[in-house]
């Protein structure tokens, strides 16, 4: 018996009150948009209030189920059997094949769970579960009942089909992209910044991204790697906007004129600018970075208060109380790993002053950009006229 | 505008050998052991390009055996000779600067447990003969060394190295890995007393996942790959005939009015470095004369991380390399370099420019000039 649709699970979205629609819509938007990717065809509704994937013809199960995980908003999926309705005793012959083939040890117990939504049926829900409970013990004399907690709990759901389901594969949680706005994300190449798009995302977020890259510091193979990342993160967070933004001029205009113990400071509070400019631009609520207390220089409290200090909208770090390994632990889950840690040179790790400040004072800082007034707005001109835009899964 | 300086990588391929390939692998599609027409056809090309190579390394044709390339080759040879000589001895020879190819291949017999030597070389990135002849002992069974180095264009004393190895004992093999001069040199394996050799197809404007290894007849070797038994049980696998057609055509054509070509590179390398010691603070790494290879420069910038100037070039279309393209993948310090005792500061600041036929006295000349621009201006921004 193969399976021919998949119910989706969805909490947190249940319980939207009047905006439950729009929730639904965007789950089911993503549905779609993911099992794009995926070999057979797939049709999306809702019926009875819930929403099903029904497989059309052939299609590739292990991809589904996959493409179907990664869908924020789903708690669960569970592959359903459809049979046409039928009388109840050519539908016990089904059950008791349904069982046979999903469950080879039968050492367990289990609970059937009925469902009539087609009240003709000459069987109520609680008729259901008695028969075809007994014709499973009939059947495999080695299974037993537990109402409070079974092994395998059966549903049978008896509607213009009859669905046979007992499996759920869980799903990631959270929201459906597209139900919470979007934000901006300074995506850098590293370990942290893909895990925490993914994260904001998992809230329902849709992405944008800004990359700052710096020729010929650093090489077209460093924005390649952020080209594939932003990919990987879509794969959860669905299409990405990624501007590119040459920050070359700027980064060495920046080093020619401040001390060096802040570059890393002054630099960092120009990318939230610019990453600022094209976030209004685009209607973005809010800017989302990978750091976290402590990690480096640049992300001491003294040090992010200074780089906050120059953005006017939110800035999310959904990272902020994380230590390194966890944060690798979810990099590893959602696959961006292997692909953060090529070593190409990023544009922060070519200017480093050798002991960065790691108290900077924003008076101080304040003060050492005066030496940009008259030369940099140029350069911040330019840089935002010649940004590249790249569509990411599209 | 495109100046592609990095031949040593890999080269374009002769649009005549690109023809060659397609109507090969398109309409004469056959697989040389098939019975039919179609397979002898195809077996005509295998033959054909095989005569060629032979003839221009003045070997029998029975001697090459096609491989996927230089790594294969190389392979092929140290692990294939090593093992079916294991009885005579289980000690190997090589210098400190070969390819990864060998290099790397070597230490996996270590692994099996033979013993290996690495020769030093001397400042101008040629092997020590003295260290060669302190080497040798009666476990010797074969020593690798290659024609031309690929980082700073070294020539080896080939001819010299054999003659020491076959005079201490002719049971001995001597390998080498030509990647790097076939195709720059006339190289005639029976005369230097060489029994295995390397070569590549897509440096020498041929297909890339094609090569060979010439082994003299004489040379017992055990195949390193199972399958068919094609090529005598060397290398099983069916002939990549569209390569192999492609080699033989490429090693004609560069084979053609070879002086004449080598002679110009020679004149635009001179003009190159004459233009370089213009520049201050550079170095030349290895020999710069008719010593050393015709086509590859190996230059210093002091001050300047190699990849920020390689992505400057880049920018002005300008291609080459930092140190070899095969190892700098990962960006360690190049081993070639350490070995010939470059100076620290040039270790992480070294470019390789390598020429080809169709390198042209301008495109020399607007390098030259891309360097007194972007040289100078990396300067000025250095990590302090």
């Amino acid at each position: 018996m193969e399976f021919h649709s998949f119910l989706i699970k969805y909490g947190e979205i249940g319980i939207k009150g009047k905006n439950r629609y729009l929730f639904e819509d965007a789950l089911m938007h993503q549905i779609r948009f993911a099992l794009q990717e995926v070999e057979g065809s797939f049709r999306v509704h809702k019926s009875h209030g819930r929403v099903y994937v029904d497989c059309e013809g052939s299609y590739d199960y292990e991809e589904a189920t996959g493409a179907l995980s990664r869908v924020f908003g789903i708690v669960g999926i569970c592959p359903v059997v459809r049979l046409e309705s039928k009388g109840p005793e050519p539908l016990k012959q089904d059950v008791v094949a349904y069982m046979e083939e999903r469950y080879p040890d039968k050492k367990k117990t289990f609970k059937v769970e009925s469902r009539r939504s087609d009240k003709r049926y000459p069987l109520t829900s609680m008729e259901l579960n008695c028969v075809l409970g007994e014709v499973i013990l009939e059947a495999f004399p080695e299974m037993k009942v537990d109402v409070h907690h079974p092994d395998i709990l059966l549903h049978v759901e008896v509607r213009e089909e009859i669905y046979l389901y007992s499996e759920i594969i869980p799903g990631p949680g959270g929201m459906p992209v597209g139900t919470n706005g979007s934000a901006m994300l300074l995506l850098s190449g590293g370990i942290d910044s893909p895990v925490a798009g993914y994260m904001i995302a998992k809230r329902g977020v849709a992405l944008e991204a800004v990359y700052f890259h710096a020729p010929p510091y650093t090489s077209e193979r460093a924005k390649e790697k952020v080209v594939d990342l932003a990919g990987l993160v879509g794969r959860y967070a669905g299409p990405i906007r990624l501007y590119v933004v040459n920050f070359t001029e700027i980064q060495l205009s920046i080093y020619e004129n401040c001390p060096h113990e802040e570059l890393t400071i002054i630099m960092r509070r120009y990318m939230m600018k610019i990453a600022e400019y094209f976030a209004k631009k685009d209607g973005c609520l809010g800017l989302i970075t990978g750091e976290s207390i402590g990690q480096v220089a640049s992300q001491t409290m003294q040090s992010l208060a200074a780089t906050n200090a120059v953005c006017t909208l939110p800035v999310y770090r959904p990272l902020i109380g994380f230590d390194k390994r966890d944060i690798v632990k979810i990099s590893e889950k959602i696959q961006t790993y292997e692909t953060s840690i090529q070593p190409f040179e990023d544009c922060c790790t070519i200017f480093v002053a050798k002991h960065p400040v790691t108290k900077p004072d924003l008076e101080r800082i304040e003060k050492s950009e005066m030496k940009l007034v008259g030369k940099i707005e140029e350069l911040v001109q330019t840089a935002l006229e010649s940004v590249e835009i790249i569509q990411i899964r599209s | 505008m495109e100046i592609y300086l990095d031949n040593s990588a890999t080269t374009r391929c002769y649009p005549e050998v690109g023809d060659l390939v397609y109507k090969v692998m398109c309409r004469d599609y056959g697989n040389p052991s098939s019975m039919h027409r179609k397979g002898l056809e195809a077996e005509h090309y295998v033959k054909e390009s095989k005569e060629t190579l032979a003839k221009i390394l003045k070997v029998n044709a029975k001697e090459i055996f096609f491989t996927s390339g230089g790594t294969e080759s190389d392979n092929l040879a140290l692990m294939g000779s090593a093992r079916a000589n294991r009885r005579a001895g289980n000690h190997l020879i090589t210098s400190a600067i070969e390819h990864p190819a060998i290099l790397n291949t070597m230490r996996h017999l270590e692994e099996e447990g033979f013993r290996i030597t690495y020769l030093p070389v001397d400042g101008a990135g040629r092997i020590k003969l003295d260290a060669l002849k302190e080497a040798l002992c009666e476990d010797t069974i074969l020593v690798s060394v290659m024609y031309v180095n690929n980082e700073v264009g070294s020539v080896q004393p080939i001819e010299e190295a054999a003659k020491i190895v076959k005079e201490y004992n002719p049971g001995i093999l001597f390998h080498s890995d030509a990647v790097q001069g076939f195709g720059k040199y006339r190289i005639y394996p029976k005369r230097l007393g060489v029994d295995l050799l390397s070569v590549s197809g897509h440096k020498i404007h041929g297909p890339k996942g094609v090569g060979f290894l010439y082994i003299n007849e004489k040379v017992k070797i055990v195949p390193i790959v199972y399958g068919g038994e094609q090529q005598k049980n060397i290398r099983s696998g069916t002939e990549n005939v569209p390569g192999i057609a492609g080699i033989g055509l490429a090693a004609k054509m560069i084979y053609r009015d070879l002086d004449v070509k080598v002679a110009l590179m020679r004149e635009l390398k001179e003009q190159f470095l004459q233009g370089v010691a213009q520049i201050e603070n550079t170095t030349i790494h290895g020999l710069t004369g008719a010593e050393s290879a015709p086509h590859i420069i190996s230059v210093g910038f002091a001050g300047i991380r190699s990849e920020v100037l390689l992505h400057a070039l880049e920018e002005r279309g300008i291609y080459v390399s930092s140190g070899s393209a095969c190892s700098s993948n990962h960006p360690a310090v190049s081993g070639v370099l350490k070995g010939i005792g470059a100076s620290r500061e040039y270790l992480d600041a070294t470019l390789r420019f390598s020429m080809s036929e169709f390198t042209t006295k301008e495109e020399i000349d607007e390098t030259l000039e891309a360097l007194y621009q972007c040289v100078p201006m990396l300067r000025r921004y250095t990590r302090r």
